[in-house]
């Protein structure tokens, strides 16, 4: 027997989480972004400047990364990298979002012939491992910066696809869009007013997790050599570069490649959490 | 239930030929001329050239072209790479046999760390599950080389457990397969466990208390068929992963395989392997998903119709 | 002799802090059937879980005494209850579709207990499992073993939940609103099973929401409220003669043939105001409506006519095809057959056969209050932009005759901007009906809008929609299963089966003395407050 008591205003907290954590990653995410914007406040040096003699010191007071096999200071080449992840990152995001998002609404709200046949394709697309999809792309292309961003927007439009039809069919069908029908709403108000908002609220949390995952593959493709390419500070390329140096100073990939990993991982968290607080409330 | 499974298997069908139909579409529609998109880096002659149009039918209409195609295919003849002059379906052959190692490996691995981390952390206090959270949070975001990156730091340059690289033997295949089955672990581990404590919760979960099943008892005979029900469905969206990641770590640990087929073929502009490999994984996500989608419908009886 | 379970000042917190169960004292008797009543959040569940131990991790339990068969239970350990559950007390919840584990067969679930604590021999335990169905009447034992939940009807997985909790034959038998989820003629059935358990010497312990289900088969009642026992005693005497004034309210809040045109949220009896029904007036005219579903006949050949301020109840069990005929009636799905019209006489409206473009300015017309109010808002919505949705005011104008309209239901200004879900189940509901009267319809079809509810509050907005009715002249197309609500509300009433009218007439004469089979053998299900168990 269900009278349901009054949800208290605050969202159920999900255990696990570390709710400690989230001002430290909102903190963290801050500083990625100056990095990536104004890395001139960071850091002094330039990142390309190479110092033969100083080449693979440990990490020290005067180069807080240590140096590279060409003797540059890793810690401002990681600072100026942030920006190619930051970049790749959001704009093949916000593409694939774009693509993704239009193609699933279309799917789920279109007559039955259009969604089997968008669905079809979003399964084939989803058919091929993304990194691989990406590097199909980019073997069409050149490796570099643009092909990079194209190729990841194409290998995750299609996940984002099928999430925005699946949101759509089962918005289409809810209580409260059959009650607007009442209402005598036309078709397309109602798709405008309670179908649309509905489908696309959850997208933007969606997109900051997925935002994560994009900076991983982008930076996995560059360190297969298809991003940026060298001397660019990106931090998959700089990993790629002091691989063969790990033995020896281990600093070079390590570390850029642990300012990589923090960074998700506050994405990540402060997209989970962000979810778990919308969650409640749908 | 018959009916489903044939629906099933039949999708999964025109998924593949979906795939190698964008493959061909992919190959004759990039721009410019297919007969310089198939020479690419590679040696370029006259001879070459007449080559790849005999062997392509140019002359022949689309049509018959496209059929042809398809035809070659069944018969597992993925064509030619003009810039190693060898065909393809040997370049692959000779290289997957590490990469489906690596990946069997990687799998069981796989298995092992996120049931076995869900089990363990299932219902535990907070710190536990905290931690667990956190660890698994963390191998999560971290790219696949850098794990490897990491272990191999550790385990073989510090420690000399492992070997740097290569395929000599067994050993070589640990570093590498714990490198993609962290990350993969991790994330199934996290579906694992959300699913373990829904089923806990469930009113099915009360009344098998009440008979007086102990928490193990509850935990395998019960909530672990349902915890396996969204792990199942996400199956097929981990073997992609599994296969994009492990042609990054081939290079991390400079392992022989389909990665360093890949990469090198991109490089050079090989068409026609870049197409083989992607198509093939494709086949195999197809395979498995489909597999997995079968495994769905014996795990819950709920779907069989009657 | 002993008393099987022995309660004394039992305290049951939760973290919050949230005192469920405060001090509640009561003994049961072995072979007595004795009742749990009460509202949600009046701690009957709470208290009868604690009893096996299983009110949660969270659940701080004091007493002082807790006794189960002799036992002390007080300082027991997760080892100790494991030992006790399902030998001294079996536990059956409500909905066997989620209280048995929809993977496992049927089979594997009844037989549980038995391997859980190691009787009988492994080989002999489907023998035992098909004798355990059939005492609890399940035809077709060993079939129906091998098959899976959801493959039985809602009565058949009730009993299958029921054989489960009795296989290792415990003294007491715990029913936590073992009937709730089904049908009034199988929920009947299943009592009936509760008392022939009773009268085989088990102890039963029923909570329930439901008096009238109680005072079919207990012989004690404790009425609860708020985690405390308000009153107890023999079920004859407390339904007769109640003492505290909750269990008035409760008595006096269920709505009977008897109830009809009184007040059922107040205690002293209060006339409702004189509704003005228009024969003459005929707002909704349905002629011969049919609609199949591939094969399925789920409506067959339904005709009726609403007038002007008249409420026509339909009433029948689950498949009778009642929620269909509102879909169609709301123009919300288009019959395969039939007709419905809109009004009467010169400015009738075809309101089937249509297209949408030319039903839409006539939509307004007829609105829906459903069981489910929250699903019918708009997640993102408001109580204001709910309410207002349907308005044609704009503005300040707008504005305002929200309030007016929430005044109108008992809510307020300060709702206007709260959200649904931070209302009660009962405000929600009021919501729904502010939002449904807006647009001032003709018709308002309430889809079983209080069966959701508990008692009191159903009283409440039964209430309000008769104070709406009487003022506005709204005509009420009144969907329930529930014949009480039915009998209180409604003129003229059809009673639905498996698609077809089979009765129809004013509600009074159709109650009392029904003509067809079906509507005698619903009549006779329903557990009304007079039939009172007689003691065993």
């Amino acid at each position: 027997m269900d009278v349901t008591l009054p949800v208290p205003a605050a969202a159920p907290a999900r255990p696990g989480r570390l709710p400690a954590g989230l001002p430290i990653a909102g903190l963290f995410l801050a500083l990625v972004a100056v990095a990536a914007v104004a890395p001139g406040l960071l850091t002094h040096t330039d990142p390309l400047a190479a110092d033969p003699m100083a080449a693979l010191q440990a990490p020290s007071a005067a180069h807080w990364f240590g140096t590279d096999q060409l003797g540059r200071d890793v810690f401002t080449r990681t600072v100026y990298g942030a920006r190619y992840s930051l970049f790749i990152g959001l704009t093949a995001t916000l593409l694939s979002v774009l693509a993704g998002g239009v193609l699933g609404l279309l799917a789920g709200l279109a007559p039955r012939a259009v969604d089997e046949a968008i669905s079809r394709a979003l399964d084939v697309l989803s058919s091929f491992p993304e990194v691989l999809l990406a590097l199909l792309f980019i073997a069409f292309t050149e490796p570099g910066t643009p092909s990079l961003i194209l190729a990841i927007a194409l290998a995750f439009a299609p996940r984002y696809g099928r999430i925005v039809r699946a949101q759509t069919l089962l918005v289409r069908r809810a209580g409260y869009v059959e009650q607007a029908v009442t209402f005598g709403l036309s078709r397309t108000r109602l798709a405008w007013r309670h179908i649309v908002p509905n489908v696309l609220g959850p997208l933007p949390i969606l997109a900051t997790i997925g935002l994560g995952t994009a900076i991983v593959n982008a930076s996995a493709l560059s360190f297969l050599g298809m991003g940026p390419q060298p001397p660019s500070p990106e931090w998959g390329a700089m990993l790629s570069e002091s691989r063969n140096y790990l033995r020896v100073a281990w600093w070079s990939a390590i570390l850029p490649g642990a300012t990589l990993t923090v960074t998700v991982i506050a994405l990540t968290a402060v997209g989970r959490r962000l979810q778990a607080r919308f969650e409640g409330r749908r | 239930m018959w009916r489903a499974v044939l629906r099933r298997l039949g999708s999964g069908a025109v998924v593949l030929w979906a795939a190698a139909t964008a493959a061909y579409l992919a190959l004759h529609l990039a721009p410019g001329d297919t007969v310089d998109t198939l020479v690419g880096d590679g040696p370029d002659t006259p001879q070459i050239r007449a080559q790849i149009a005999a062997d392509l039918g140019l002359d022949r209409p689309a049509v018959v072209q496209y059929v042809a195609y398809l035809w070659r295919l069944l018969h597992g003849d993925f064509g030619r790479s003009y810039v190693l002059q060898r065909p393809v379906a040997d370049i692959i052959a000779s290289q997957v046999w590490p990469t489906v190692k690596l990946t069997l490996v990687a799998s069981a691995f796989t298995v092992l760390i996120a049931v076995g981390l869900a089990l363990v952390s299932t219902g535990r206090g907070r710190w536990v599950r905290g931690l667990v959270s956190a660890l698994e949070l963390s191998v999560v975001s971290a790219p696949g080389f850098l794990i490897g990156v990491l272990l191999l730091s550790v385990f073989s340059f510090r420690l000399g457990w492992f070997p740097v690289s290569g395929d000599r033997d067994a050993s070589a295949l640990v570093l590498p397969a714990l490198s993609l089955a962290l990350p993969l672990g991790g994330l199934l581990s996290q579906v694992i466990r959300e699913g373990l404590e829904r089923a806990l919760d469930e009113p099915f979960a009360v009344t098998a208390r009440s008979r007086g099943l102990t928490r193990q008892a509850l935990l395998w005979r019960h909530a672990l068929r349902h915890a396996l029900l969204p792990a199942v469905t996400l199956a097929g969206t981990l073997i992609g992963f599994l296969l994009s990641a492990a042609v990054v770590v081939e290079r991390v640990f400079g392992r022989p395989g389909l990665g360093q087929v890949a990469t090198d073929a991109v490089g050079a502009k090989d068409i026609p392997v870049v197409l083989a490999v992607v198509m093939l994984s494709a086949a195999i996500y197809v395979a498995l998903s489909t597999v997995a989608d079968l495994a769905y419908l014996l795990i819950d009886p709920r779907l069989r119709k009657g | 002799m002993a008393p099987l379970l022995s309660v004394q000042d039992l305290h049951v917190t939760f973290p919050g802090p949230v005192h469920a169960v405060r001090g509640v004292s009561f003994d049961i008797e072995p072979g007595e059937c004795v009742a749990l009543v009460g509202e949600s959040g009046s701690g009957k569940s709470v208290t009868a879980r604690t009893l096996v131990g299983l009110a949660g991790p969270a659940a701080q339990v004091r007493a002082a005494r807790l006794t189960l068969d002799g036992r002390d239970t007080l300082g027991f350990g997760e080892r100790d209850w494991r030992r006790l559950r399902g030998r001294v007390a079996g536990l059956v919840l409500q909905d066997a579709l989620v209280s048995l584990d929809p993977l496992n067969t049927v089979g594997a679930e009844v037989g549980e207990v038995l391997r859980a604590h190691g009787i009988g021999r492994p080989a002999d335990r489907p023998v035992r499992v098909a004798e355990l169905l059939s005492a609890v009447h399940v035809p077709d034992p060993e079939e129906r073993a091998r098959q899976y939940p959801h493959q039985l009807s809602g009565g058949l997985r009730q009993r299958a939940l029921i054989a489960s909790a009795i296989a290792a034959d415990p003294p007491l038998l715990i029913a936590d609103e073992p009937t709730t989820a089904l049908d009034v003629t199988v929920q009947a059935q299943l009592l009936d099973l509760l008392a022939e358990r009773r009268a085989a010497g088990s102890t039963v312990l029923l909570v329930s929401h439901d008096l009238a289900v109680v005072s079919r088969i207990a012989d004690r009642v404790l009425v609860m409220r708020a985690g405390e026992i308000v009153e107890q005693g023999p079920t004859a005497q407390v339904l007769a003669a109640p003492a505290h004034p909750y269990t008035r309210l409760l008595l006096a809040a269920v709505p009977t043939a008897e109830s009809r045109g009184r007040r059922l949220s107040v205690t002293e009896p209060e006339p409702l105001p004189p509704r003005n029904v228009e024969p003459d007036r005929i707002v909704l005219s349905a002629t011969g409506l049919h609609k199949w579903y591939r094969t399925r006949h789920a409506v067959d050949d339904v005709s009726f006519t609403l007038a002007r301020g008249e409420t026509l109840g339909v009433v029948g069990e689950s498949g009778s095809g009642k929620t269909t005929v509102a879909r169609i009636a709301l123009g919300l799905v288009e019959p395969s057959a039939g007709t419905i019209r809109l009004g009467s006489g010169s400015g009738q409206v075809d309101w089937t056969g249509v297209p949408e473009r030319r039903r839409r300015p006539h939509r307004r017309r007829l609105q829906v209050i459903a069981q489910d109010p929250l699903s019918s808002f708009d997640p993102r919505y408001t109580v204001e932009r709910l309410v207002g949705e349907p308005l044609l005011e704009r503005g300040r104008a707008r504005r305002d005759r929200v309030v007016e309209l929430l005044e109108r239901v008992g809510l307020g200004a300060e709702h206007l901007s709260r959200h649904p879900r931070a209302l009660s189940g009962g405000q929600r509901q009021r919501v729904a009906i502010a939002r449904a009267i807006g647009p001032r319809p003709d018709v308002l079809v309430c889809d079983e809008p209080v069966s959701a509810l508990d008692v009191s509050i159903q009283a409440q907005v039964l209430d309000l929609l008769a104070d709406l009715q009487a003022a506005d002249g709204t005509a009420l197309l009144f969907i329930s299963h529930d014949l009480g609500v039915i009998h209180h509300v409604a003129d003229r009433v059809l009673v639905m089966h498996d698609g077809r009218v089979v009765e129809q007439g004013p509600v009074t004469d159709v109650f009392t003395a029904p003509s067809h089979e079906y509507t005698k053998s619903l009549l006779a299900a329903v557990p009304t407050l007079d039939s009172v168990s007689n003691g065993t």
